[in-house]
């Protein structure tokens, strides 16, 4: 009963993010009631993941348009979600951008954690290498973002270059409010130290990524 | 046949052995070890495993079953009671008599409600990899099985099949959950990789041919049967949404973007699969 009511409250929220949305680019059938419909019969809890994770936030509900967000019209609003996202970023408590690169590289490495077969004690992975090559010596790397090899030659180690990894890193969408990497400190992906890990691979001097 | 099986999986293996020794760190050996990836798969293609899975398939078809004692052979899957050649290539599809648009997978369900008097909600809930939804996949097998070579024709005309297509394009590019994925992530640009393995482009025809035509598929490095909803079923699972749930209007809503964007492909189930 509490999860019908749960799943109600789950298909108003979506209709109200969809209305705001403003135009559609969907063909007959696909409209926002019928759309809501079809998730809500469509999913089920499982393990540690409920259906509220089907609950979008704006930025989500904005990117899922891609015809709407390629518009002029997007372009505008999606300025206005880059900077609402900027402003989530939380920066190192101790003012420290770089962990352990060995750390950080096996965050990198890992897959792991949020997923309705993974424990929710585990630790997360960044999912990294899926996306990107990043040590030379790790052959089996996606394509699905840039490579990230030789990033501290290419970006320099000062202040600014630090902030402008660690917002990427916090939150993707700070930048490229439709980026395809996921929000890992923002989302409670990786915590404050995995990420400070994460940094050193990228900037330190003895990491793989810049030998 | 086992033999046959077993001498194919033992090829694989030692393939697999082979890709892996090969691959030792540098790029140049990168399309070494593609290369040895896809040679195995051409290995493999003259004993998959999924004809076993077709084997059993078709006894399941064929034996009858549940309260009513009856097989499925009078079952209807878009061409006529009991025509199970190139029926898979024409699904989904909608059906007068369940008023909806249905999968092979989702038909398989009305038809062991209809002719076996089976109550299909435990084998809507069981898991993959456990014995009721083994039974789906064998099954969907079999019928994948009569498709092979055939063109896909699945044109979406009638309006309920078009609702069914726009709804799954716009459940394509739905993004949710906490790394705010959806099946575009992946599956929406040309020439992608995630780790090494190719993403195909299914909002083109290409890409959604090399999705839709080759499930169900044997999994290699799983060792296991897959049919459609169950790919479906673990491409949700690593975009860290809830579980689809089988047979779902929203997965046959998927599988009908796929099914007529490949419109014309050609069949080639069952697949084989890394």
């Amino acid at each position: 009963m509490a999860s019908i009511r749960i799943r109600a409250a789950l298909v108003a929220a979506f209709l109200a993010l969809a209305a705001d949305a403003g135009a559609q680019s969907w063909g007959p059938g696909a409209d926002d009631k019928a759309f809501a419909e079809m998730l809500r019969t469509g999913f089920r809890n499982a393990g540690p993941v409920s259906v509220d994770r089907l609950v979008q936030d704006e930025t989500q509900a904005f990117c899922s348009d891609p015809v709407a967000s390629g518009s002029a019209a997007g372009a505008k609003r999606a300025e206005q979600l880059e900077a609402a996202n900027l402003a989530t970023v939380k920066w190192p408590a101790d003012g420290k951008f770089l962990g352990d690169w060995r750390a950080g590289e096996r965050i990198a490495q890992s897959g792991r954690g949020l997923t309705w077969t993974d424990a929710p004690s585990q630790a997360n992975g960044g999912n990294c290498y899926n996306c990107h090559q990043i040590s030379m010596a790790e052959i089996s790397h996606g394509t699905l973002g840039p490579s990230l090899h030789g990033y501290a030659k290419l970006k320099g180690t000062d202040e600014r270059a630090l902030r402008e990894a660690w917002a990427k890193i916090w939150n993707s969408k700070s930048s490229n409010a439709c980026s395809n990497m996921p929000r890992a400190g923002h989302m409670g992906i990786l915590k404050e130290k995995d990420i400070q890990d994460l940094m050193a691979l990228l900037f330190s001097p003895d990491s793989p990524v810049n030998k | 046949m086992a033999a046959r099986t077993g001498a194919a999986v033992a090829a694989v293996v030692a393939a697999i052995a082979v890709a892996a020794l090969g691959v030792a760190g540098v790029a140049q050996e990168k399309d070494d070890a593609a290369k040895s990836i896809e040679a195995y798969r051409q290995a493999l293609k003259d004993g998959n495993p999924a004809e076993l899975f077709e084997m059993a398939g078709e006894e399941l078809w064929k034996k009858p079953a549940g309260p009513r004692n009856a097989s499925l052979e009078k079952c209807d899957l878009g061409l006529g009671p009991g025509v199970v050649e190139g029926a898979y290539a024409q699904l989904p599809r909608y059906f007068a008599d369940t008023d909806r648009v249905q999968d092979l997978e989702s038909r398989l369900l009305t038809c062991m409600e209809t002719l076996q008097g089976i109550d299909t909600r435990a084998h809507v809930e069981a898991r993959f990899g456990t014995p009721r939804k083994d039974e789906l996949v064998a099954l969907a097998t079999y019928v994948s099985g009569l498709s092979k070579d055939q063109p896909v024709k699945v044109a979406a005309s009638h309006p309920r099949e078009r609702a069914m297509f726009e709804l799954g394009r716009r459940m394509f590019y739905f993004q949710a959950g906490p790394h705010d994925f959806s099946c575009a992530t992946c599956h929406g640009e040309e020439g992608r990789r995630i780790r090494m393995q190719d993403l195909p482009y299914i909002p083109g025809k290409e890409g959604a041919a090399a999705g839709w035509t080759s499930w169900p598929a044997y999994r290699v490095s799983a060792g296991q049967m897959w049919s459609m909803q169950w790919r479906i079923n673990d491409c949700f699972r690593q975009q860290r949404f809830p579980e689809p749930v089988y047979a779902s209007d929203m997965t046959i809503a998927l599988s009908m973007f796929m099914a007529a964007t490949a419109n014309g492909s050609t069949m080639a189930t069952p697949g084989i699969k890394r």
